[in-house]
């Protein structure tokens, strides 16, 4: 809604709407803030905003306790292995289902989408024992496949709505010029494609990187992510406010620097291509 | 039972990516307490007088330790090489098989040296099976300078009458000082700890001897109500989350006049760098309503070796280095006598340099040798243990009828409700299990 | 249009993603459905035989049963209600042009990015703690006795919590759905002099109406599954003891891998009703 709008009335949205987003940022800026702090200023009454001896002390401790390092990467091949596995596996599926559908096709993605809402909780025994069985556990290669089976309804759907969207008349003159349907693929589809893919990539790496009950029940140490280093800290001895302000923040900052960088793209994916 | 053949192939791909794997590198599963993660902090001593073994370590907060352990452990997962594991697991999981004797673990190892009670709770059929890190009671702590502010003179072994008097004298809400302190986070290990205790000391007892629960006696009842009475009345805000970690930090805060807790958590509130009234700590013996039995606990956080271990010797050689009379010595070392890990090895409690830096070293010593796995309560039980019940079922029991107590702490229901509710929880759980 | 040729070739294509899909479904599901007619006890010795609908029976008739059925929905339903009602006046808020849109923007939506264990731990003490939490020092601040938010408001806290991290979610779907809100028609309502609530109701809601049902869908399905949140704050006390909750709780802490496993299968179907009732409405809309 391009409208012109009044100076005043511009700056009384302006007002409004930079204390609600302030507002929800708030939890995170705190953290981030307190991570900074001495344990003894964390818990100060009153609480300090701003105005205290800045410090690097707790990311020191946190590294030096925990390695963050190894979890980071554990994090980065995790979510990034499941996603790139989910669209390899997806890609094909859901063009199929955009381009020739068939009677079934709307039954396959509404099946697909309810795998999605199984309660993990109700087949963890038995993954855990299949796991074991096939040497799985902790190991960075069964949480990939775990994390890229739980995402790919996801993944196939947004692609499905994303590949929908690209005309079908582009297609049929490409046929009548005697493409093949690899030519049509590589050079007609694909190039139109990427935008979806990248979103869909992206909201992928976000939910595999956050996933937080596979992660904690299936990893112990080799394989362990992000998730799990944060729960190391969830009720330590004594004071812990800074230390886990600063673990908390070193568990979110890599995911929501990704996060504002593609921000646009987000948007979109965020959406499934459902709402335009 | 499973589907084997469609497993079969992935089985094959799985083992070539995992032979890859040192088989010198031993994953340990460990509690987040101080005490831990100063381990953690002094294990380069190890791996430089073991340059062939790796550690891994996982730290987690207690519950989740208990389940991540007992689950892996249940299934053969295998994911652990050695494992923090207590008094109550130890002699069950022995029983099934499930852990490495600990034997041989080195000619000045010392076995004879450990403390007797605690080697006696982490035995099965006099072989030891996990060597203690340390090992604790549970007494009283208390402010000697808001005690003389109350005109009270707190005894050496203290009624839950007097109690409940300090605790009133001492609470001044608008000063956020709260008379007393007490756990009442859900967990076998958390509240049900400490309530356990309560009621041994009222003269209840879980089961009788025909393995019924016993919830719905008067005695129950009577101690239930005392420990609601106090925690609403004279505790901080919140008590029905606060575990052990939880009431340490107030307490190093200066917010408890009291708190009856762990004796290993004596040397945090002693210590100066963590503690905001370190030098006016006093200790006292476990309460008692004088039934016969104090409310006070035997508990010892010990390292085990899973049978499933690929890395059975290198285990060994690290529970042997950090169990070891030299252990407590390096801990001294770099941290103070004070700070080494209590209640495990009967030398520690010769040496006169540990009685001197560490007041609360025989107090320790006195609460531990006080309290009998096997003679619980005052009327007789058919099972071991002082605030958990040896059998493979407490864990669910105890965690859910510790919600039922926390609930009750805060507010939601009353200790009548409560303990019926945790009644009807216990028996069912028991038939399930088939008694 | 399609030909028999592409027809086949698009079975091919799919058959990768629809066989993981069945079997990631079907294979545990099969052993779900096996353990739940058994008495399976880990730590007494496994599997202690067939004992028939035994584990059903007992896991309806638990105390701890209905209490969680309700829990749950309480939850969902809480969260739902607060992402769907703040997300539409937040999107209509941001909607309108003011100065820093794009930084506003990037602080509504970090939440999202944020895991659920790191929310969980950080809401649970550094905001809900009753004595050094920020929300403690704003009552005192006022002179009002600090809330104990984890115990005496239980759910409430949980439903904040997660609406804080689904809230930038529902907002961004509905915000890119009010932009493409037909202005002139919005413009042309306005000189008809059609009070603003009026204009809501008549124009912006209808127009909505395809954004708040996928958002209804989408959140439904993570919201069902909800597990760090509580495992972090209550493990389960106080009564936010989901479904979801309980069964973990009979599976791990107490070891009773049968029993679990019939609430497993509860859990399950109890999912797909909710599936089959949102999948109606999302099957409408992928026709339009």
């Amino acid at each position: 809604m391009a409208r012109a709008a009044s100076p005043r009335r511009k700056a009384i949205t302006t007002l409004a709407a930079w204390s609600v987003g302030l507002l929800i940022f708030f939890p995170i800026l705190w953290t981030m803030l307190t991570s900074f702090k001495t344990e003894a200023t964390a818990i100060a009454d009153p609480p300090v905003f701003l105005f205290f001896d800045w410090t690097l002390e707790n990311y020191s401790v946190v590294q030096e306790r925990s390695d963050y390092m190894r979890f980071l990467w554990n994090s980065i091949i995790i979510a990034g292995g499941s996603t790139i596995l989910g669209i390899i596996v997806a890609v094909p599926a859901a063009w199929a289902m955009a381009f020739v559908p068939g009677r079934r096709t709307k039954d396959i993605l509404l099946w697909m989408l309810s795998t999605k809402m199984l309660p993990a909780v109700g087949v963890l025994y038995p993954m855990y024992l299949i796991f074991i069985q096939m040497g799985l556990l902790d190991t960075r290669i069964g949480l990939t496949i775990v994390l890229m089976l739980v995402n790919l309804p996801i993944i196939v759907w947004m692609l499905y709505t994303y590949f929908k969207e690209i005309p079908g008349e582009i297609l049929e003159a490409a046929r009548m010029d005697g493409a093949t349907l690899k030519e049509e693929i590589l050079y007609v589809l694909t190039p139109m494609a990427i935008p979806g893919i990248a979103s869909t990539l992206l909201l992928n790496v976000i939910l595999a990187w956050n996933e937080a009950f596979w992660t904690l029940n299936l990893t112990a140490a080799k394989a362990a992510p992000l998730t799990a280093f944060i729960a190391s800290y969830s009720s330590p001895e004594g004071l812990f406010y800074a230390k886990l302000s600063a673990a908390s923040t070193m568990a979110i900052a890599p995911i929501l620097i990704l996060g504002w960088f593609s921000q646009k793209q987000l948007v979109r994916g965020l959406t499934f291509g459902a709402v335009k | 039972m499973y589907p084997k053949n469609a497993l079969r192939a992935a089985t094959a791909l799985a083992l070539l990516t995992a032979t890859g794997a040192m088989a010198e590198t031993i994953t340990i599963a460990t509690v987040n307490n101080g005490d831990m993660i100063r381990m953690q902090g002094l294990a380069e001593d190890f791996t430089s007088q073991n340059p062939d073994i790796q550690l891994e370590w996982v730290t987690l907060e207690e519950n989740v330790l208990r389940q991540r352990v007992t689950q892996d452990i249940a299934a053969n997962g295998g994911q652990f090489d050695v494992m923090t594991i207590g008094m109550y697991e130890t002699p069950i999981w022995a029983a099934q098989g499930w852990l490495e004797p600990l034997d041989n673990l080195g000619d000045d190892y010392d076995t004879d040296d450990i403390l007797p009670a605690m080697r006696a709770g982490l035995s099965y059929e006099d072989q030891l099976y996990a060597a203690p890190f340390y090992g604790e009671s549970s007494m009283v702590m208390y402010r000697t300078d808001l005690m003389e502010q109350a005109g009270l003179e707190m005894p050496e072994a203290p009624t839950w009458e007097f109690i409940a008097e300090a605790a009133e004298a001492m609470t001044d809400k608008d000063n956020e000082i709260y008379g007393v302190c007490l756990r009442g986070k859900a967990g076998w290990g958390e509240n049900m700890a400490f309530i356990t205790t309560v009621a041994n000391s009222f003269g209840a007892r879980w089961f009788n001897e025909d393995w019924e629960p016993q919830l719905d006696s008067p005695e129950w009842a009577e101690a239930v109500t005392f420990y609601n009475d106090l925690i609403q009345n004279y505790g901080p805000p919140g008590a029905s989350n606060n575990g052990f970690n939880e009431n340490l930090a107030l307490f190093q805060q200066g917010k408890c006049g009291m708190w009856i807790d762990a004796t290993v958590a004596a040397s945090f509130v002693t210590n100066p760098n963590d503690s905001t009234v370190a030098d006016s700590v006093g200790f006292a013996l476990a309460p008692d309503a004088g039934k016969g039995k104090r409310a006070n606990w035997l508990w010892a956080w010990a390292l085990a070796v899973p049978a499933g271990s690929d890395a059975t010797d290198a285990a060994k050689t690290f529970i042997a280095w950090a169990t070891s009379k030299d252990y407590l010595a390096l801990v001294a070392e770099n941290e103070g006598w004070a700070n080494v890990p209590p209640g495990s090895r009967t030398s520690l409690y010769e040496n006169e340099t540990y009685l001197e830096e560490a007041p609360f070293a025989q107090m320790t010593l006195d609460s531990i040798q006080a309290a009998d796995p096997n003679q619980p309560t005052v009327d007789p039980v058919p099972y071991v243990g002082v605030q958990y019940v040896a059998i493979p079922e407490w864990a669910g029991i105890g965690t859910s009828a510790g919600q039922e107590f926390s609930a009750m702490v805060a507010g939601q229901q009353t200790p009548e409700e409560a303990l019926s509710k945790a009644q009807a929880l216990v028996a069912d759980e028991m038939e399930a299990a088939g008694y | 249009m399609a030909t028999q040729h592409s027809r086949s070739a698009a079975r091919i294509m799919m058959a990768p993603a629809v066989i993981l899909l069945l079997g990631w479904m079907l294979v545990p599901l099969a052993m779900t459905l096996l353990f739940s007619f058994k008495q399976y006890l880990p730590l007494r010795g496994g599997d202690l035989g067939w004992v028939g609908f035994e584990n059903y029976v007992r896991f309806v008739s638990s105390s701890a049963f209905w209490p969680s059925v309700q829990a749950t929905l309480v939850i969902v339903g809480g969260v739902l209600a607060i992402t769907i009602c703040f997300g539409v006046l937040l999107a209509m808020l941001l909607d309108q042009p003011f100065w820093g849109q794009g930084i506003v923007r990037i602080l509504v939506i970090a939440p999202f990015f944020v895991m659920p264990t790191v929310s969980a731990l950080v809401w649970k003490n550094m905001f809900m703690d009753p004595v050094n939490g920020l929300f403690a020092h704003l009552w005192k601040f006022f002179g009002a006795d600090p809330v104990v938010w984890l115990s005496e408001a239980p759910l409430f806290s949980i439903v904040l919590i997660v609406s804080w991290q689904w809230l930038p979610f529902a907002t961004l779907i509905l915000l890119t759905a009010i932009q493409s809100l037909d202005s002139e028609q919005l413009e042309a309502s306005e000189m008809d002099g059609a009070p603003p609530l009026k204009r809501f109701w008549f124009i912006i809601l209808p127009h909505l109406s395809r954004a708040i049902t996928v958002v209804l869908l989408i959140q439904t399905i993570f919201l069902l599954s909800i597990f760090a949140e509580i495992f972090v704050t209550t493990q389960g006390s106080f009564g936010t003891r989901t479904l979801t909750y309980l069964i973990f709780q009979r599976v791990l802490e107490s070891q009773n891998v049968g029993l679990g496993s019939a609430g497993g299968v509860y859990a399950i179907i109890l999912a797909n009703i909710v599936a089959i009732f949102l999948m109606r409405i999302v099957g409408k809309n992928l026709d339009a």
